[in-house]
């Protein structure tokens, strides 16, 4: 039977792994991810996994060590946030081009500076393009979900790319909510033994790691990965599917929430989506034809389907937890706005930038966005398409 | 009961307020209840003002905001009263528990004008007399369960028992003592 429990997303996280039991984690604390490490090795300290423990000192190291183990054909795990992230830089590419199905628990906050603890997705979205996976949650229960499907996308032999799975630092890291979790073997089951189809310590088959590639070879190694990086969009499908049947809860690329004749729509990431939920409901009650869009995989990005999901919607605002610094627009603004120009939608769409620092999001706030969307709506113009919300001016 | 009760809490830096709040959640899962326990973090460091919050509802929580117009308020610090609101956005029809040794028509007078139930508890002498030493937290917990009626008391007292045979399973002698201090903050309250 399935347990109902409460934890924090950190404890569910933590929680999820014993019940994975990877061969190896290797990682160095920072605020907010630290209690994951932490967690985790009590659970290697207490034999509940037999996973290898590498208390590394930085993360260029932590991931370092998840290449190599993963490369020796170990299943690897890192947990790390922010500068811990940008610390990992170089061996993020290093993962996913050589292919590596490794997984980072990643608690999103800001990246300096002003130095700062708190959630914004700076962190994450500047490393969208490293040719990793990205699966972002709502709340502890979607990252639990998430992180037991997420080897079975990586791993997958048509894919064999390393995941980020990302939730909200502090919102939902430190939060404490009820959690459904699934039986032990149900997970092990599920996620299955790891088998390569080659690896370093494979004495059968000797094969090199992440050498020199000239110009004549290094493209067609990019192209061949973006490639794997595509499929992985069907694969997270599949292994969603079949994540429903042991656990009853479904999963697509995106949720869409009252979308059917919604005529105004927020697409939004994370845990400002449950919150902007309830101000979805709230104007509802007020006979207001509003949705939400929450994007669950961001890399790689279901483009052609958020533009078919915003077919009929009027207006639209593009949420984003970053600050892009080119006066143009965010992630979630560019990729959603491509995707609509190339479905010759004729939706309008405002690009806003929020929650930066932890700047706390409230259902007054996204009832507001809407309000500002109806508008736009009646005029059919934007006239600033690059936009903050709940920043002092 | 409506929908969802929502709560603040005011201490600082080691006085437990997060921990009661988080023990708030976990008793209030126990009894079926949705549950949200966590704390608002700035730049952590003992003595400083920390606020926590709580949201118990018969219905899923989806909403991830702070809490700025709380049903109820929960002072662990009365100094605090000094350089905080504590009662901003409170509901007029909610309460305020605070952790004091003045009267109620004393404390009154720090509340900007606060028009609903106002009660006090004297924690430190709750928690001294049980425990021995000052843990103003179970006291607060206690206090904050019997004014907000958010679950039946007895059962709040089975649960925090269990919890406390859990928690304090290697030091079981001190099981007693923290029932006792539920026990006395109950008819402390004020």
């Amino acid at each position: 039977m399935a347990r109902k429990d409460r934890l924090s997303g950190n404890e569910a996280v933590a929680e999820a792994l014993r019940q994975i039991n990877p061969d190896v984690m290797a990682a160095f604390p920072i605020t907010p991810s630290t209690e994951i490490p932490q967690y985790f090795s009590k659970l290697v300290a207490n034999g509940q996994v037999d996973s290898e423990f590498i208390p590394v000192e930085s993360e260029h190291s932590a991931m370092s060590a998840v290449i190599g183990s993963q490369s020796a054909g170990a299943r690897s795990v890192t947990a790390t946030s922010s500068a811990g992230l940008a610390l990992m830089w170089e061996e993020l590419y290093l993962a996913a081009s050589n292919r590596l199905p490794c997984v980072l628990t990643l608690v999103n906050r800001a990246l300096s500076g002003p130095i700062n603890i708190n959630c914004d997705h700076s962190d994450s979205m500047g490393a969208r393009d490293a040719g990793w996976i990205q699966i972002y949650a709502e709340n502890n229960q979607e990252v639990y979900d998430n992180l037991v499907m997420a080897y079975r996308i990586g791993e997958h032999k048509d894919v064999m790319l390393p995941v980020m799975i990302c939730q909200d630092g502090f919102i939902t890291s430190h939060a404490v909510e009820n959690i459904e979790l699934l039986e032990d073997k149900k997970v092990k089951d599920f996620v299955g033994e790891y088998e390569p189809e080659n690896y370093l310590l494979n004495p059968e088959c000797s094969m090199a790691v992440g050498p020199y590639s000239v110009s004549n070879y290094y493209f067609e190694a990019k192209r061949a990965q973006a490639e794997a990086l595509k499929n992985a969009k069907q694969v997270t499908l599949d292994v969603a599917k079949e994540f429903a049947q042991i656990s009853g809860r479904e999963y697509g690329l995106f949720e869409e929430y009252k979308m059917d004749d919604a005529e105004l729509a927020v697409v939004i990431i994370g845990s400002a989506a449950g919150t902007t939920k309830d101000a979805v409901d709230e104007l509802r009650a007020q006979g207001k034809k509003v949705g939400l869009i929450k994007i669950r995989l961001f890399r790689p990005f279901p483009a052609s389907e958020i533009a078919e999901a915003l077919k009929g919607v009027k207006a639209v605002a593009l949420m984003d937890r970053t600050e892009s610094y080119n006066d143009n627009c965010g992630p979630i603004g560019a990729e959603v706005t491509t995707a609509l120009y190339r479905a010759k939608s004729d939706c309008l769409s405002v690009n806003y930038v929020y929650g930066l620092g932890g700047r706390d999001v409230r259902v007054k706030d996204m009832i507001g966005i809407f309000n500002e969307l109806e508008k736009i709506a009646e005029s059919g113009e934007v006239t600033d398409p690059y936009r903050y919300m709940g920043v002092r001016e | 009961m409506k929908n969802c009760v929502e709560i603040r809490w005011h201490g600082r830096g080691g006085q437990g307020a997060k921990t009661a709040a988080l023990l708030l959640a976990d008793v209030a899962f126990k009894t079926g209840m949705y549950v949200q326990g966590f704390p608002e973090y700035g730049p952590e460091r003992m003595g400083a003002p920390i606020t926590a919050y709580n949201r118990i509802s018969p219905h899923e929580i989806r909403v991830h905001s702070n809490i700025y117009e709380p049903d109820f308020v929960v002072v662990v610090d009365e100094s605090l009263l000094d350089a905080i609101d504590v009662t901003e956005g409170l509901n007029p029809d909610g309460a305020i528990l605070i952790n004091t040794t003045k009267t109620k028509e004393e404390i009154e007078k720090c509340l900007n004008g606060y028009t609903g139930k106002v009660y006090t508890i004297d924690a430190r002498k709750v928690s001294v007399a049980c425990l021995g030493k000052y843990f103003p937290n179970t006291p607060m917990l206690a206090g904050i369960v019997k004014v907000s009626e958010v679950m039946d008391w007895d059962s709040f007292l089975s649960e925090m028992e269990a919890s406390f045979k859990h928690k304090f399973s290697s030091k079981p002698e001190v099981i007693e003592g923290n029932m006792n201090a539920l026990k006395m903050a109950y008819s402390e309250v004020k």
